[in-house]
């Protein structure tokens, strides 16, 4: 793990290059927004970029216990909102990283604390400080939906290969469209194995149901669980397949265009028990 | 142990069966956000069938049917008239008499095998109806 | 004397009530459609009369659990607003003789259904069902107020991870006495919490503290029964099936153990921690 220097919090940004603000999201909870949101922030900073997450989902933060700085927080994106301390107070710096920083969102508030419009601003006082804004928005597609999207230039729309994950991740991105905002999705907890013995939607499926642009898929992977216990973003253990994956869906935010690996060819023994059965 | 063999010599369907039932179920879905597109096609469909056949347009009904594996649209168009094939309304498309809006309605799956309507019309109670 | 005793006696009597019981979690995801839907299912095989209520408006999905979705014709909504009676709007189940379901409005929010409205519509199901279960919404807003309102007592869902446990402990605070909570941990996977990569239910409920209903472990035919739109509690066989049925039989009354998943320690774990490795 790279111990790093300060965070150059106060660094201006060089060039004109604008900040870009996304928000990760999906109408169904529980699919890994939280998740996505701090592994690939961290992948993006791994990559050299300045990153600052935002945890949207006030009254259920999360995003700082998924990456263990739950002990840090001094203040939260309502105190900021409403005045009581400066943005740069509330951020944390994440010591694992070269430039990763998050900034909570309050316990003990409900959504409602903040307008779209304080919601926007926050985000928009966060330019100076980074390259990349992620969002992480909470569940649903109510007010905490609609300051988390006030604050955003694009979406990740995050959903699982399942009936009423996808069928919410319609739903919002129907919402998204009438921003408008570009959209890019990303199919998780994928269980090839499962896809393969036709009892879970392949990508295409998903894909072609949404009618959206596949910025990745992550197969579902048991350490994740472990590393939210631990409050250690998956994307540090050079030995998962997860930090690849995570790398690559970075860089096609980047623009690069890399195909997204198919996890789901057919085993030889399949292939064969096909052959077989079907003469 | 019939499920195991199942497994190894046949694609479960269930991932099918969840694909289909998704594509109905956001079908439902889009058009339950969309009552103003239901409303311009239902007035675009009046407008086509009004080319071939005189209709009743404020009781032109338009539903959508669910079944558990297929969507449909149900029209209910009560047709008021049908002129001779030589005068029929798409060749006078802005007029129509006053008298053909005022003839007694139709069955809709009918079309009148007897007189025209113009003759109808003398026989029968006129319908105390206002022009469409 | 002796008639007016009597008189007294008839006016205390009170008409048989219906239990009102809401599942609810905080955290989006960990299974409150899918428990509410199987323990539906098993009352209702039990011969109870069940009526199910999808609380999450704007964005159903118990329809669709239930294999229901193109049987809606009206919603909740619809029944408060005067447009339609509550008999036209129940949808009985596929499967099940005793068993209804009141939808969610799907393009509607949860703002506009007032509070006192969805009470006086779960009391009005109490009148006629044995069991009314209210599915409630991800997070702690309008849409939870309105879920638990007209419930008397409720279901707690959990999975075994850190931000589900924090999500649940913050929502149990918010219902307060009144409910009598009960636990469900639900996506237990027994190999992770044997190789200490997953939260015990016993860690759970140190946190947690409340009565057990039960323990679901993590299955694929979950999802494929989900896929089908068949909940899995029709087959009593399997052990999810089983477990439901368990719970079930224990909300009814009867005295029975809550259904527990089975944590065995390998040969190997054992072999292990006698090598001083870790277990």
């Amino acid at each position: 793990m790279e111990r790093s220097s300060s965070f150059p919090i106060v660094k201006k940004k060089v060039g004109n290059v604008s900040t870009r603000r996304i928000v990760v999201t999906s109408g169904k909870g529980g699919v890994g927004k939280t998740t996505t949101t701090a592994n690939l922030g961290a992948a993006l900073a791994m990559r050299g970029h300045r990153v600052v997450l935002v945890d949207a989902d006030i009254g259920l933060r999360n995003l700082d216990l998924v990456l263990g700085l739950e002990k840090r927080i001094v203040f939260d994106i309502v105190e900021v909102a409403e005045g009581r301390c400066q943005l740069r107070q509330a951020l944390i710096k994440d010591k694992r990283f070269e430039s990763l920083a998050i900034l909570p969102a309050a316990q003990t508030r409900e959504k409602e604390a903040l307008t779209a419009e304080q919601f926007a601003g926050v985000i928009a006082g966060l330019d100076e400080f980074a390259d990349f804004v992620l969002i992480d928005c909470p569940a649903g597609i109510e007010t905490g939906f609609r300051n988390a999207v006030a604050g955003a230039k694009e979406a990740l729309v995050v959903t699982t290969p399942e009936v009423s994950a996808i069928r919410d991740a319609d739903r919002v991105i129907g919402k998204l469209l009438e921003v408008p905002m570009p959209i890019s999705l990303i199919v998780n907890r994928l269980r090839p194995e499962m896809v393969r013995s036709g009892d879970m939607l392949a990508v295409e499926d998903v894909c072609e149901v949404l009618n959206a642009t596949l910025v990745g898929v992550v197969p579902d992977d048991e350490e994740i669980i472990d590393t939210t216990n631990r409050g250690e973003p998956i994307v540090l253990d050079e030995s998962n397949r997860l930090r690849t994956i995570y790398e690559k869906i970075a860089r096609r935010l980047e623009g690069e265009d890399i195909p997204i690996t198919s996890f789901e060819k057919p085993t030889f023994f399949k292939r064969l028990i096909g052959a077989i059965t079907t003469g | 142990m019939i499920e195991f063999f199942k497994r190894l010599f046949g694609p479960s369907d269930s991932g099918a069966t969840a694909k289909q039932r998704l594509q109905l179920v956001l079908m439902t879905d889009h058009l339950a956000l969309a009552p103003e597109m239901i409303d311009a096609m239902k007035r675009e469909l009046v407008e086509v069938i009004s080319r071939y056949v005189e209709v009743d347009r404020d009781k032109v009904e338009v539903d959508f049917e669910r079944h558990d594996h297929a969507l449909a649209m149900m029209a209910n168009v009560p047709i008021l008239g049908v002129a001779r094939p030589s005068e029929r309304p798409s060749e006078r498309p802005q007029e129509r008499a006053p008298e053909a809006a005022s003839a007694e309605p139709v069955a809709p799956e009918a079309v009148p095998a007897g007189p025209a309507p113009l003759q109808q019309r003398k026989r029968r109670k006129k319908a105390q109806r206002a022009p469409a | 004397m002796h008639e007016r005793q009597l008189e007294i006696e008839e006016a205390v009597v009170p008409a048989a009530r219906g239990r009102a019981i809401v599942i609810t979690s905080g955290k989006g995801g960990v299974g409150k459609t899918t428990t509410t839907a199987n323990l539906g299912t098993a009352l209702a095989m039990r011969g109870a009369r069940v009526a199910l209520v999808d609380a999450d408006i704007g964005l159903r999905n118990l329809d669709i659990v239930l294999g229901l979705e193109s049987r809606v014709k009206h919603h909740l909504l619809d029944v408060i607003e005067g447009g339609v009676t509550l008999e036209e709007a129940l949808v009985p189940s596929k499967y099940n003789e005793s068993l209804v379901l009141l939808a969610a409005a799907q393009h509607r929010e949860k703002d506009e259904v007032p509070t006192e409205a969805m009470t006086a519509l779960i009391e009005r199901l109490r009148e006629r069902f044995d069991y009314v279960l209210v599915d409630c919404p991800a997070g702690i807003e309008h849409g939870f107020r309105n879920a638990i309102a007209g419930a008397q007592e409720a279901i707690v869902v959990c999975t075994p991870e850190v931000s589900a446990v924090r999500d649940v402990d913050r929502v149990i605070g918010l219902l307060g006495n009144r409910f009598k909570p009960q636990l469900i941990v639900n996506r237990l996977r027994p190999q992770l919490v044997k190789r200490g990569k997953m939260l015990s239910v016993e860690d759970v409920n140190a946190i947690l503290r409340l009565p057990l209903l039960g323990v679901i472990a993590d299955e694929p035919e979950i999802i494929i029964t989900t896929n089908k739109g068949e909940p899995l509690a029709l087959r009593r066989d399997g052990a999810t099936g089983a477990a439901y049925h368990a719970m079930a039989a224990k909300i009814a009354g009867e005295d029975v153990e809550a259904p527990m998943v089975e944590v065995r320690e390998s040969f190997f774990g054992r072999l292990g921690a006698f090598f001083g490795g870790k277990a």
